[in-house]
């Protein structure tokens, strides 16, 4: 088979030219001014938003902390249905992300509003107007909405596969049920969490359509940051790659972390 | 130039005014038939539009969101469509919402336009960057319906690089049953009002953000002082908490719903909004607001200048301009469009504001210095990231004890690995 | 336990399909209310027809994907089967920075695509729009290809290959009826995935996109920050019921199949 590497050499030019150029590119701007003289200025200014980078951060960690364990205990309990059930069920919470996420996001902006359904809903038994829409709230609700099913999936997929008579033999041993699943299920099912945690917290702490349409403007995230510097208010290409670049190495630790915790420590995406 | 008329088969203007738009007034069935059958969309020297008929060109045109008849409405003219089956020219047509979003996809490159419709501060900082080229007006001879006092503008003294397409003042947008204020006494300071907490919306622009600031810190809206800019984002910052949302163009929906009861926004949209929601009011600030003027360019690196040229002077035919300020409610600089206007929509002080008003309580924008604009945007994405005070003093924090907490467990993890290697 | 566990389920699957149901019961609704159900009406419907933005819009999403998916397939099952026969340190080097653009947030690599492209536009007569949108698609589509392909040389005998030769087999033809046979489920599924991958991305294709052929998530998007028309849930409506039909339609497939495998097999 080794003769036939050559396949693969037009994948590697684009690999190259398409992928390792620009992110080249995105360090060389990053470390460059407008007249292509190095400086380190952009990225010691991304400092002065390290308050943005908490923040997304600790929105993205909530909302991936809660999908965790909304999804958890549904993945188990899809992988002990009955096979033909299982795939059905599957089917039903996949089916959603198959929708645009503008849409799907959308559709909580109507939900959400002050004259929206759930705050109508809430007027006729007395409660509200709530402030729903446009607070930090709202944005982890996106978050968990739009990524849950990247949570279900790797975890159903990592669940399906532990035997029944393991977990019969854990009760038969004497294992309460707590102890089961923090002696069984949870160490069996590692993989399935680091590669849900990874496929929700990347795409929730570099998400700028969420923030704007259910945080009004006033919630900025990394994202909302770098696309304000390449197609937004404040026109700055070089700071906008710097800030790529932090996001980057963000990004990278979390990734390197998360295999810490994988059993063979191995990337699973 | 030898002006030949051709009816076409268009909508006739009478029945937009009637169906659409602020300028409808209520007319009864009968007279609206009568003008229907009068009046039908002439444009002059047709042979001018066909040129390019079959060359099968076609122009994009970058223009703000609403701000075009598109035929949504029902009766109302489809310009670009109207523009496409006049000349065989293809209209490629997309949107913007402020001026920053589209200098920023101008001066990244890549993207080309053939018709842009900036505001005047932004025209002088094309013109300044080189990024708008001279019209040839010898191919938009429908300039000629440009009111006098539209041309010439300070943004572009020589007149040389943009037709202005529409223009009107900012004010406050409230809703009536809610506010409980003499429509005399309102001034800026509303959005600062803490009784409407929550029910104030913001522009989501540095430009238009910062002149609100200024002009209630009484300074120029045009200051360049770093000192002043400073306290205008100071300002802005103390505002934030209790503002709803910073919003351009969902300001349609959110005032037009009900969802917020107070937002600053131009003129024309403000209109088109009460329409919508009977409410709500429109009004100018006593101390004094922006006026803008929003003008067609064509960017450096048009490919088809000629058909752009074309397509600004289309936009300036009486008929077109009519429908266009018909539908979008902004003022006109367009003086054929301003006489087919009803007398009531001419004597709207909300549309046509009285000269002294002008005089006295506005100002146009100029371009700030590139420092000036630099200093402004850096405070402007400082003010929007600022955190609210109460969930400031626990996220860092937290931030940090999670920080702390996953370096022992990976710590702990790797000991307790390593003890069971040995044994 | 085992009803507990149903409400869960139930609850679960109510958050995740309520706000859709709410969307597609408001594009039947009279008025431009979001919040009222004032009156039935399919007016959205016609105008969603008639919106020639849209239409064009979703004609060249189609186009792109389709280009972007067969492309990026080809591409990728070719470096597929070169990486496999690889040594081990240059298979795992071209391997990690092929899950680059998967592992990297979408808008780090729409921004360094953007970079790139506009550093070509300056230099050549390259300008944003078709051009660009397709070969940013490929870029992010062919790691799922060979993602997807690259397991399924785990599974095949890796002498296969040289005994086809052996048996008089030229390379092409050991290819075609040995290799690829092999590989076909992944790339299938890769292919698959490429295409949904195209039809849904937003975020790459907005920094890459120019003033000409917007794709469809684009059009939303501009949409949803103007004065929202019904349309746009009109527009929900449809995707979900094209959605539907398709998951069901394959399942019906795959289920036939399996239960032939069966028959065969008993």
């Amino acid at each position: 088979m080794k003769q036939l590497k050559v396949l693969s050499l037009p994948y590697l030019v684009w690999m190259v030219i398409f992928i390792v150029v620009p992110l080249l590119m995105v360090a060389f701007f990053a470390f460059t001014t407008e007249d292509g003289s190095f400086t380190i200025e952009n990225i010691s200014d991304v400092g002065q938003y390290a308050n943005i980078f908490v923040r997304s951060i600790w929105l993205a960690l909530i909302a991936t902390v809660i999908c965790l364990l909304l999804a958890y205990p549904l993945a188990f309990i899809l992988s002990r249905m009955e096979k033909h059930k299982q795939g059905t069920m599957l089917l039903l919470v996949m089916l959603p992300m198959w929708m645009n996420f503008l849409l799907r996001t959308y559709a909580w902006m109507t939900l959400l509003g002050n004259n929206g359904i759930i705050n109508n809903l809430l007027g006729m038994i007395g409660i509200g107007p709530l402030k729903l829409i446009n607070t930090s709230g709202a944005v982890v609700l996106g978050m968990v909405y739009n990524y849950l099913p990247f949570m279900i999936l790797p975890l159903y997929s990592v669940m399906q596969k532990i035997d029944k008579s393991v977990l019969e033999a854990a009760s038969d041993l004497g294992c309460s049920f707590r102890n089961t699943l923090f002696r069984v299920i949870v160490p069996l099912s590692l993989p399935g969490i680091t590669s849900g945690i990874t496929m929700v917290f990347v795409p929730a702490i570099s998400t700028f359509i969420i923030s704007r349409m259910l945080g009004g403007g006033s919630n900025l995230l990394i994202g909302d940051l770098i696309e304000m510097q390449f197609l937004g208010n404040s026109y700055n290409p070089h700071l906008g790659a710097a800030i790529s670049l932090v996001l980057m190495a963000i990004i990278l630790v979390i990734m390197t972390v998360m295999n810490q915790f994988s059993p063979d420590d191995q990337v699973l995406i | 130039m030898k002006r030949k008329l051709l009816s076409l088969f268009l909508l006739p203007a009478a029945m937009l005014n009637l169906l659409s738009g602020c300028a409808s007034s209520e007319k009864t069935a009968e007279e609206a038939e009568e003008e229907i059958t009068a009046q039908t969309l002439t444009v002059s020297d047709p042979d001018y539009y066909t040129r390019f008929k079959d060359d099968g060109l076609s122009i994009n045109v970058y223009n703000w969101g609403e701000y075009i008849s598109t035929g949504a409405d029902e009766g109302t003219l489809d310009v670009n469509s109207e523009f496409e089956k006049l000349t065989g020219i293809k209209v490629n047509y997309t949107n913007y919402a402020t001026n920053e979003e589209l200098y920023a996809k101008l001066k990244g490159g890549g993207a080309t336009y053939d018709v842009i419709i900036p505001s005047d501060y932004m025209i002088s900082k094309m013109i300044k960057e080189d990024m708008i080229q001279e019209l040839d007006f010898e191919n938009i001879p429908n300039f000629g319906y440009i009111m006098d006092n539209f041309r010439n503008m300070e943004y572009d003294p020589e007149n040389a690089y943009s037709v202005p397409y529409t223009w009107g003042t900012v004010g406050i947008i409230y809703d009536e049953t809610m506010v409980d204020m003499d429509e005399e006494d309102i001034d800026w300071d509303l959005l600062w009002d803490e009784t409407y907490a929550d029910q104030i919306l913001m522009f989501d622009n540095p430009r238009d953000a910062f002149a609100i600031s200024e002009l209630l810190l009484g300074y120029s809206l045009n200051t360049e002082n770093p000192e002043e800019l400073a306290d205008a984002a100071e300002k802005l910052k103390e505002q934030k908490r209790i503002v709803q949302a910073y919003v351009m163009d969902e300001i349609f929906d959110k005032m037009g719903a009900g969802d917020a009861l107070i937002a600053p926004y131009y003129a024309g949209d403000a209109l088109t909004i009460m329409e919508e929601n009977d409410s709500l009011n429109f009004v100018v600030p006593k101390s004094g607001t922006n006026l803008f003027v929003d003008a067609m360019c064509i960017p450096v690196g048009a490919k088809q200048k000629e058909a752009a040229e074309m397509y600004i002077n289309f936009m300036c035919e009486p008929d077109i301009a009519f429908a266009n300020i018909d539908y979008i409610c902004y003022s006109t600089p367009h003086s054929a469009a301003f006489e087919m206007l009803d007398e009531e929509v001419r004597n709207d002080p909300i549309s046509y504001p009285d000269e002294e008003l002008i005089a006295e309580r506005t100002t146009v924008f100029v371009n700030l210095s590139d420092e000036a604009n630099k200093r402004m945007q850096d405070l402007w994405t400082e003010m929007k990231s600022a955190e609210d005070e109460t969930t400031n003093k626990w996220l860092m924090p937290a931030f940090l004890v999670l920080c702390l907490a996953t370096v022992v467990f990976v710590l702990i993890r790797r000991h307790i690995k390593n003890k069971k290697d040995i044994f | 336990m085992k009803k507990l566990s149903r409400i869960y389920v139930a609850l679960i699957l109510m958050f995740l399909y309520v706000p859709i149901f709410v969307l597609i019961v408001f594009s039947f609704n009279e008025t431009k209310s979001r919040s009222v159900f004032s009156g039935f009406t399919l007016d959205w419907y016609a105008r969603l027809f008639n919106n020639d933005i849209i239409i064009s819009s979703l004609i060249n999403t189609l186009i792109i994907a389709v280009l972007a998916s067969v492309a990026s397939t080809i591409l990728g099952t070719l470096a597929a089967i070169g990486i496999n026969g690889m040594r081990k340190v240059p298979k795992a080097v071209i391997m990690n920075v092929t899950n680059m653009p998967i592992i990297n947030p979408e808008i780090v690599t729409g921004v360094s695509l953007m970079l790139l492209f506009v550093f070509f536009a300056a230099r050549m007569h390259l300008e944003f729009g078709f051009v660009t949108l397709v070969i940013a698609h490929i870029t992010f589509d062919v790691p799922y290809v060979i993602l997807n392909i690259m397991p399924k040389f785990k599974q095949m005998d890796p002498h296969l290959y040289e005994a086809a030769q052996d048996l008089g087999c030229s390379p092409f033809q050991a290819f075609k009826r040995v290799i690829l046979p092999e590989i076909m489920p992944g790339v299938i599924s890769g292919f698959l995935m490429a295409f949904t991958y195209s039809l849904d991305d937003f975020v790459i294709s907005y920094f890459t996109s120019g003033s000409t052929s917007q794709t469809l998530p684009i059009t939303i998007y501009s949409m949803t920050r103007r004065k929202i028309s019904p349309e746009i849930n009109a527009l929900s409506t449809l995707i979900f019921v094209v959605v539907v039909v398709v998951l069901i339609v394959k399942n019906i497939i795959e289920n036939r199949q399996a239960k032939k495998r069966g028959l065969y097999r008993g």
